[in-house]
């Protein structure tokens, strides 16, 4: 009887070594790998923000905010004496801030009412159908947005090249984002702080309009951000609904530029170049400060 | 056969043979009828899955928020059928209160306290609110512990004064009857034993039903007791009798701990 499990425990001891060693061995090479990884993933983004500050800075200046983009004449001018390229991309960036502001109005409400019935109608043939719509829209690709909103708006209603046209494929493309973030926020909250206001004898719609949206209201804001964040780099349907302007234009049935836009312009133009890169400075910079305001929404949620 | 009558001509409650269906022909509660003592604490025990929470729920029509579950048979609150009656009506007389504390985490104490006012619109002055939340809170022994905090979020609050915070909102109704869905289950001991004691202080205003699935809960503070089993009512009496004298075999093996 002992002899036996003095044997065991002289097996044990003898194969226990070789086991740690290769586990000690494997644990070396995977956290190896996650470090190369994680550092290739971490320089491309510094890489991205790093190319576009050094080449981007040298034409941000008040101008580049308060100005419109320079025709390629005047920058050709410019170029030849050495100096800056003058103007700057206030048209792109009024017409962006347009765009944002006409798709947000017209996918946010519309989103959220869907969000809210997806989540209220569980796992019904109806909201499930919705549901598989919502995720076709999202894979369908924002030049065939563009075109059937060219079809749709361009061609029908305005006549015209249009800022409306441009919020409106914005607005589809943001619309699945906020219905399928609207639902998932909503299903964060637990059941019993439903019921909690049900037992009270709260009206439904008061339960979801005084209970539900405000506990989970940083979801949503965090979802509409990153659903802004997502459209405002959009060239692709931009350059078939909205054209592009070179002026400052607020009427909604007219052409008007957007900084995704304008950067695609410049490449065009062997003249414009170093307004490639401040622009991108510009919408990168832009899209980042949206992501960071999202995440720290999200955080505050659960602080 | 197991039903105590009380003399009381106009019951607060009484449930008549009520059925309630998760799926069709499996009840969850099986013929149930009872009649529940004004004043005093009644508590329905028995082991998990014996249909003591499905029955509780019944009474403030909390399964009409899932369609999928039926109800037949009938609920007399002060002899008018509630069913009949509108929910909200219902609700504002038959507070709940849930097995973990869900005070709303948006609400300061303050507003948790007067959130049945809040989410029915109704408004008020701002001294009868005070009085309200005071009276509330000191009806629960937590007044004191957050005075000087009502404005906080609620959540900041331990398990245990959010129980009592959720005890506290549902008084602030003013119903006629209370429902605790075993409110001590999340608890510690010291937690457990504040809720006990302020239930039995309650019991002067309020009429409290109380599902524990602990006995000794149900011994301690209970008036009467009904015992189910498999959805069945299998014995409703005096508490102390049941514990000392079971009638059923059923009821005296769930009480020596045969099952359970």
């Amino acid at each position: 009887m002992d002899q036996t499990s003095n044997n065991i425990k002289i097996n044990a001891a003898e194969t226990l070594p070789d086991h740690s060693i290769q586990r000690k061995a494997k644990d070396r090479l995977f956290l190896l790998l996650v470090i190369v990884l994680s550092v290739i993933t971490i320089s491309i983004v510094v890489f991205i923000i790093g190319t576009l500050v050094f080449k981007g800075f040298r034409q941000i200046n008040w101008a580049f905010f308060t100005q419109v983009a320079p025709d390629t004449f005047q920058a050709m001018m410019a170029k030849a004496n050495g100096e800056i390229i003058p103007g700057g991309i206030a048209n792109g960036i009024t017409g962006s801030l347009y765009l944002v502001f006409l798709s947000s109005i017209f996918a946010i409400p519309f989103g959220l009412l869907i969000g809210v019935f997806l989540y209220e109608s569980g796992d019904t043939k109806y909201a499930n159908v919705i549901r598989d719509i919502t995720d076709v829209l999202q894979g369908v690709p924002s030049i065939v947005i563009g075109i059937i909103v060219y079809l749709w708006i361009v061609v029908h209603v305005t006549h015209s090249y249009s800022v409306l046209a441009g919020g409106v494929s914005l607005a589809i493309m943001m619309l699945p984002l906020i219905i399928r973030s609207t639902e998932e926020s909503l299903k964060m909250i637990p059941d019993t702080l439903k019921e909690a206001a049900i037992a009270l004898g709260t009206p439904y719609y008061k339960v979801i309009l005084k209970v539900l949206i405000p506990t989970s209201l940083s979801g949503l804001v965090t979802g509409i951000l990153l659903a802004i964040s997502r459209v405002l780099g959009e060239t692709a349907p931009l350059m078939l609904t909205i054209l592009g302007n070179p002026g400052i234009n607020w009427n909604i049935t007219k052409p008007v530029s957007a900084v995704p836009l304008l950067v695609w312009q410049f490449y065009n133009d062997p003249n414009m170049v170093d307004l490639i890169w401040s622009s991108t400075l510009f919408l990168m910079g832009f899209v980042l400060i949206l992501n960071l305001t999202s995440k720290w929404v999200a955080a505050r949620r659960n602080a | 056969m197991n039903e105590i009558n009380f003399t009381d001509p106009s019951p607060i409650l009484s449930i008549e043979n009520l059925f309630i269906f998760y799926e069709q022909n499996k009840p969850a509660v099986k013929n149930v009828s009872a009649t529940i003592k004004k004043n005093a604490i009644t508590a329905i025990m028995g082991p998990s899955g014996c249909g003591k929470t499905t029955l509780l729920r019944a009474i403030n029509r909390m399964h009409d928020l899932y369609p999928n579950i039926k109800t037949e048979g009938k609920i007399k609150l002060f002899d008018e059928n509630i069913y009949e009656m509108s929910t909200i009506k219902l609700r504002r007389k038959v507070g709940m209160v849930f097995q973990r504390p869900n005070p709303f985490p948006t609400l300061s104490i303050y507003e948790n306290v007067i959130a049945g006012y809040k989410l029915n619109g109704i408004h008020m002055k701002r001294a009868e609110r005070d009085q309200i939340v005071e009276t509330s809170l000191r009806n629960v022994t937590l007044w004191d512990e957050v005075k000087d905090s009502l404005h906080k979020k609620g959540t900041f609050l331990s398990g245990g004064q959010q129980q009592r915070l959720c005890i506290a909102r549902a008084l602030a109704f003013k119903p006629d009857i209370i429902l605790l869905d075993e409110p001590t289950s999340a608890l510690d001991p010291v937690a457990t034993a504040k809720v006990e004691d302020l239930l039995v202080n309650l019991k002067n205003q309020y009429t409290i039903i109380l599902v524990t699935h602990n006995m000794t809960q149900a011994a301690r503070i209970s008036d009467n007791s009904m015992f189910m089993y498999l959805g069945e009512l299998i014995e409703y009496e005096n508490t102390k009798t049941i514990f000392t004298n079971p009638k059923d075999p059923r009821t005296e093996g769930y009480l020596t701990g045969k099952f359970g």
